[in-house]
């Protein structure tokens, strides 16, 4: 073993005392940071799941129509108006199979899937709903948003005069598997379907109003034969979702919306989080640092002596600060391997704490390798540096007046 | 005459900023390879302040020191070390071990950084140099569980195992008994008579002055005629 690690070693174990209690305040501050990091980063991905459960990341579509005046104003001419918001028709993308192509081919988009989407009602003998219909390529459309693995009866089918719906609609309607409903169109179109599936994805909105059938029938129902309302997308990270939407707006001149435009409030309320994550951590460190300085400092002067007759027999400076460093480095590493056991052995705790009515758990804390490693570096990390100013006053003690005072 | 191993011209130590005090006010001094000197002098005189400058752990206000041919003036804090390192062995009044080390692993010490804990050739030196001292029994044991004596002896070990052309001993035997001094001192002599190594020993004891070779007094921060 080199000499700076076997003497660190040594006084590490001599000051069985100090070691233990800064062993102690290290691995609570690693504890409190891997625990907080677990509880957050696990609320977040839970969030984001089921905000993304039900929801394409990017969703491209004609832009909307606005008013366009017949005559402008002129210096000659001075017009009174009222400008009216034009009544939304439905309108097919233009081109859709070659926006299609492109959309896939962009980089970072895994899955495309061309859809007709429209209002319309859903009636079965005397209850009547709004709902959603959302005429669907049904392989294309799984890969978006995977229905089969949320169905509640039945089996997921979108075609052939078979449909999957929403939960409460299906409540709403009194329809069960089998049940045949009748649906309407702001077309004017009816038409009688069956229930093949129904599913709970998890968003109200969403299980209250969605009917799944075939892109064609969709057609139909919307007089848009041929047509497609919306591309949905799904791309490989979630957080890019707004760079690729803003690329595809450019090069195709469509509406292209991210989830994170649509979902804004819940992004900047996980980013806030974040915020007051990284403030907790940078005090825990702090303290964490002040901690390991403090004892390393009292250590020095305890051992000046020593320091000194280490000198005076030929150890060169540098070796003195490693020794020190290797301390602060190791109180860190050490109070890090505890810290995380505690902090997981914690945030599994709450996991098992919280849990849905039947039983599964609310939502699951992020114990990642990731997590664990960057704590340990970090409390490391901070070690080495919060030794560097009693190292280095320990290399540059003086020999001859430490022996003589020590 | 060869050229000595030590040469001291001129040196001046001052302390203090305010109130100046000259610990060493001119000391010229000569050691050659070989030599048993004792240094005496009243307390106070500045015998600890030579001993520091010359064992490199101080530097004077003014003179020249030549160690082993070497001018030491000008050379850096890593340059002094090395030398100190090669050249010298340091043995203080309070034997000054490392409390959480043991006998062998503080004679061991001086060397580890450059030759490495596991080296064979090291744990053998550092036996030898215990056995030399008659500590082959006490080789693990630590400071605290070693007698004055048996911890000057450890000491010695230390300071010889490097095989130091200039042993350097702040009064070794000022802390101990008459029976332990007396051994202490004979180990000292024995190693000089054996290996040739220079010994300059700081002491009070007139007895242990008459059996050196030669007594170098100081007073006041000067070299004076020892009185016959
Ligand atoms: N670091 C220092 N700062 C200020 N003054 C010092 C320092 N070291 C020594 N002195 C002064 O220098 C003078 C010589 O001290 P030194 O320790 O060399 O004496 P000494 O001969 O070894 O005495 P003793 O026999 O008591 O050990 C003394 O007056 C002392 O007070
Ligand atoms: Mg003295």
């Amino acid at each position: 073993m080199p000499f700076e690690w076997f003497v660190a070693l040594r006084y590490i174990r001599e000051a069985r005392g100090q070691t233990a209690l800064i062993l102690a305040a290290v691995s609570v501050g690693v504890a409190v940071i891997v625990f907080l990091s677990a509880l957050i980063g696990g609320l977040e991905v839970s969030l984001i799941d089921k905000t993304l459960g039900s929801q394409p990341h990017v969703t491209l579509h004609e832009p909307r129509e606005t008013a366009r005046p017949l005559v402008e104003p002129s210096p000659t001419l001075a017009i009174a108006r009222e400008i009216q918001p034009s009544p939304q028709r439905l309108r097919s993308i233009d081109q859709w199979p070659s926006v299609l192509r492109e959309a896939e081919e962009t980089d970072g988009v895994t899955a495309a899937s061309p859809m007709v989407t429209g209002p319309g009602f859903a009636v079965r003998s005397n209850a009547t709903s709004p709902i959603v219909v959302l005429g669907v390529d049904p392989e294309r459309f799984v890969a978006i948003i995977d229905v089969p693995r949320k169905i509640l009866r039945g089996r997921f089918e979108a075609g052939g005069g078979r449909v999957s719906i929403g939960s409460t609609l299906a409540s709403d309607l009194g329809a069960e598997v089998g049940d045949r409903i009748h649906v309407s169109t702001t077309e004017g179109v009816d038409d009688v379907v069956t229930v093949a599936g129904i599913f709970m994805l998890g968003n109200e909105a969403v299980d209250r109003t969605w009917v799944l059938t075939s892109l064609r029938h969709a057609q139909s129902l919307y007089a848009l034969p041929g047509g497609a309302t919306t591309i949905e997308l799904k791309v490989a990270d979630v957080f890019q979702a707004e760079q690729v939407a803003v690329a595809l707006h450019d090069r195709t001149g469509l509406d292209a919306d991210s989830w994170m435009t649509l979902n804004a409030e819940l992004l900047a309320g996980l980013s806030a989080q974040s915020g007051s994550k990284s403030l907790i951590q940078f005090f825990v460190v702090l303290a964490v640092a002040l901690g390991i300085a403090s004892v390393l400092i009292v250590s020095v002067v305890q051992k000046s002596r020593e320091i000194g007759i280490l000198r005076a027999v030929g150890t060169p400076r540098h070796r003195i600060l490693w020794v020190f460093l290797i301390q602060g480095g190791l109180l860190g590493l050490v109070g890090s391997f505890a810290g995380c056991a505690l902090g997981a052995f914690l945030a599994r705790g709450v996991e098992g704490a919280s849990t849905n009515p039947d039983g599964s758990a609310r939502f699951l804390v992020q114990l990642t390798p990731q997590l664990f490693l960057y704590t340990s570096l970090l409390a490391t990390g901070v070690g080495l540096l919060s030794a560097v100013i009693p190292a280095v006053r320990a290399s540059r003690l003086d020999p001859a007046t430490s022996i003589r005072n020590g | 005459m060869a050229d000595p191993l030590l040469q001291l011209e001129g040196i001046v130590k001052e302390y203090g900023e305010a109130v100046r005090t000259r610990a060493l006010d001119g000391v010229d001094v000569a050691l050659h390879s070989g030599e048993f000197v004792a240094l005496i002098g009243p307390s106070g005189s500045g015998k600890s302040t030579l001993l520091n400058v010359i064992g490199l752990l101080d530097r004077p206000s003014a003179g020249r020191v030549v160690l082993a041919g070497t001018e030491t003036t000008s050379l850096d804090d890593a340059a002094l070390t090395k030398l100190r390192g090669r050249t010298l062995g340091f043995v203080f009044q309070f034997h000054h071990l490392l409390p959480g080390f043991t006998a062998l692993e503080n004679v061991m010490l001086p060397e580890w950084g450059d030759l490495g804990h596991g080296s064979a050739e090291l744990r053998k030196r550092g036996e030898e140099a215990l056995t030399a001292v008659g500590l082959e029994r006490r080789m693990h044991h630590t400071p605290s569980q070693l007698s004055g004596g048996e911890a000057q002896r450890v000491a010695i070990a230390r300071a010889l195992s490097r095989r130091p052309a200039l042993l350097l001993a702040d009064e070794p035997t000022g802390n101990l008994d008459t029976v332990s001094a007396n051994e202490v001192f004979d180990l000292l002599r024995d190693f000089n008579r054996r290996l040739q190594t220079t010994c300059l020993i700081v002491t009070h004891d007139p007895r242990i002055a008459d059996r050196c070779d030669r007594v170098i007094q100081i007073v006041n921060g000067r070299i004076v005629a020892p009185e016959p």
